[in-house]
């Protein structure tokens, strides 16, 4: 026997068994584990955007302190809510893609260099006792080598910025992935990006600003110039009229 | 279990350390070892891979072809790395973000092939299974010590519970930060080795070599 299992069709046979074999084994686990998957990634998006407007405690689950944030699908033209939209579990990347709900950004104004917008991104609001509290809004661009995505919460008049976090990206580690660094995405906070007229005026830059663009200046990351520049576009497209434009206009008005 | 199976499953975990005597697997134990939890979790990982690819290489040895038997094997072992990672993306998503790509690098760890080729090959099912088991407690014994040595002296936390109080937290621990850092991983992989073989004085190795004496009384 022992020559037999040498034969060139004893070889292929052996071959394709354990090929077969592997290959049921590794798809029975990858389609019996995805729901859980789903969910790990649905709760880790939840507790970013509670992280990101200063809500999350460590304790309770983080599907019970979600409850206190109001989602909402906008349609990015108007600035409306579009009714009976899942807006916590939209997929942006996936959204962009769709031929149907979304458009491609001319290139001339493509500054977040997004290629395709969706027509509709998720907000997520949170009121309090004193009425709208807190306005998230999920942004992405592109940086050095990646597309970042972000959250960026404003308080309830879209005013200041009360904090901002990079969910997922592939900048440099060390200098343009310093955009997660808790101490930079602090100096975000109390800023503001867009005037009393809508116009964007956030500027990230070298050094300090003059005194009356100080409000809208936040320091650059040293040795990230690209990615700090990525970051300040992907907040001059989405905060401007191709993005959350129409929508925070509304909000100025006390439509929302 | 008879003293050869015993034998197997025991002597891994000190006199044929696949870290400190094989010194293989030498990478992960640098790379994940700064704290305790992530350590555990890929030292579960490796057991599991270990001796699962073991049992199923021992068992089909008779019909492997002798010129694919790599292939063969890498394939075994990385549907069940796969898997693992599957498991452990479910059920422990947030350890699995902190070990990123080791655990696919399981795929490629030494010992894994190492055991597949040099002891499943030509073994029974059993013994390949205490051996493939005995081999990854070997590793997790060493990655566990690591993670704990570091993740105390780094952070002054075991698991995340406080045991040194950090100054910066109004304690009297000054944590060295140096543990934090693979390189401590180096030092204290090199420390039980100085340990293990000044114990054991078989594990010693004769120098290849030795340098002669220069006869100065010669030259003059």
């Amino acid at each position: 026997m022992p020559r037999d299992k040498e034969r060139p069709s004893q070889v292929l046979l052996v071959a394709t068994l354990v090929c077969v074999a592997c290959a049921l084994l590794v798809s029975t686990a990858v389609v019996l584990l995805r729901p859980i998957q789903d969910r790990n990634a649905l709760l880790q998006r939840q507790r970013d955007i509670l992280e990101v407007a200063g809500l999350f405690r460590p304790g309770p689950s983080v599907e019970s302190q979600f409850a206190q944030v109001e989602p909402h699908l906008v349609d990015l033209a108007t600035g409306e809510y579009v009714e009976g939209a899942d807006a916590v579990r939209f997929d942006i990347a996936k959204g962009s893609r769709d031929p149907k709900a979304s458009a491609p950004v001319p290139a001339d104004s493509d500054i977040a260099k997004i290629h395709r917008r969706p027509d509709a991104m998720p907000v997520f609001l949170v009121r309090g006792d004193a009425g709208l509290e807190t306005v998230i809004l999920p942004v992405h661009g592109y940086g050095l080598w990646s597309t970042m995505y972000a959250y960026v919460a404003l308080d309830g008049r879209g005013e200041r910025v009360k904090g901002v976090t990079f969910y997922s990206h592939a900048e440099t580690p060390g200098l343009g992935a310093e955009i997660e660094n808790p101490r930079w995405r602090d100096s975000w906070t109390g800023k503001r990006l867009v005037d009393d007229a809508g116009e964007v005026r956030f500027d990230i830059a070298k050094g300090t600003a003059a005194p009356d663009a100080a409000d809208y200046h936040v320091d650059a990351l040293s040795g990230a110039t690209l990615t700090s520049n990525g970051v300040e576009n992907m907040i001059h497209f989405w905060l401007g009229e191709q993005g959350y434009g129409p929508f925070l206009a509304r909000l100025r008005r006390g439509g929302v | 279990m008879n003293a050869t199976h015993r034998r197997t499953l025991i002597e891994p975990l000190i006199v044929n350390n696949p870290i400190i005597v094989q010194i293989l697997g030498i990478c992960s134990a640098l790379a994940i070892t700064s704290k305790l939890a992530p350590s555990v979790i890929m030292s579960i990982a490796l057991t599991v891979v270990v001796a699962c690819s073991n049992v199923a290489i021992s068992a089909i040895r008779h019909h492997i072809p002798n010129n694919i038997r790599i292939i063969v094997q890498m394939t075994i072992i990385a549907s069940l790395v796969i898997v693992v990672d599957q498991v452990l993306r479910a059920y422990a998503p947030e350890i699995s973000k902190q070990l990123s790509v080791f655990v696919g690098l399981i795929i490629t760890n030494c010992i894994v092939l190492g055991r597949a080729e040099g002891f499943a090959m030509k073994n029974p099912v059993w013994p390949s299974f205490l051996d493939g088991l005995g081999q990854g407690l070997g590793y997790s014994l060493i990655l566990i010590a690591l993670g704990a040595t570091r993740e105390l002296f780094g952070f002054g936390t075991l698991w995340g519970y406080t045991i040194l109080p950090l100054q910066s937290e109004g304690g009297w621990y000054l944590p060295n930060s140096m543990m934090t850092l693979a390189p401590s991983a180096f030092f204290l992989v090199a420390m039980i080795i100085w340990a293990v073989r000044s114990w054991k004085h078989d594990q010693q190795e004769q120098a290849d070599y030795t340098i002669q004496s220069v006869h100065r009384m010669e030259t003059q």
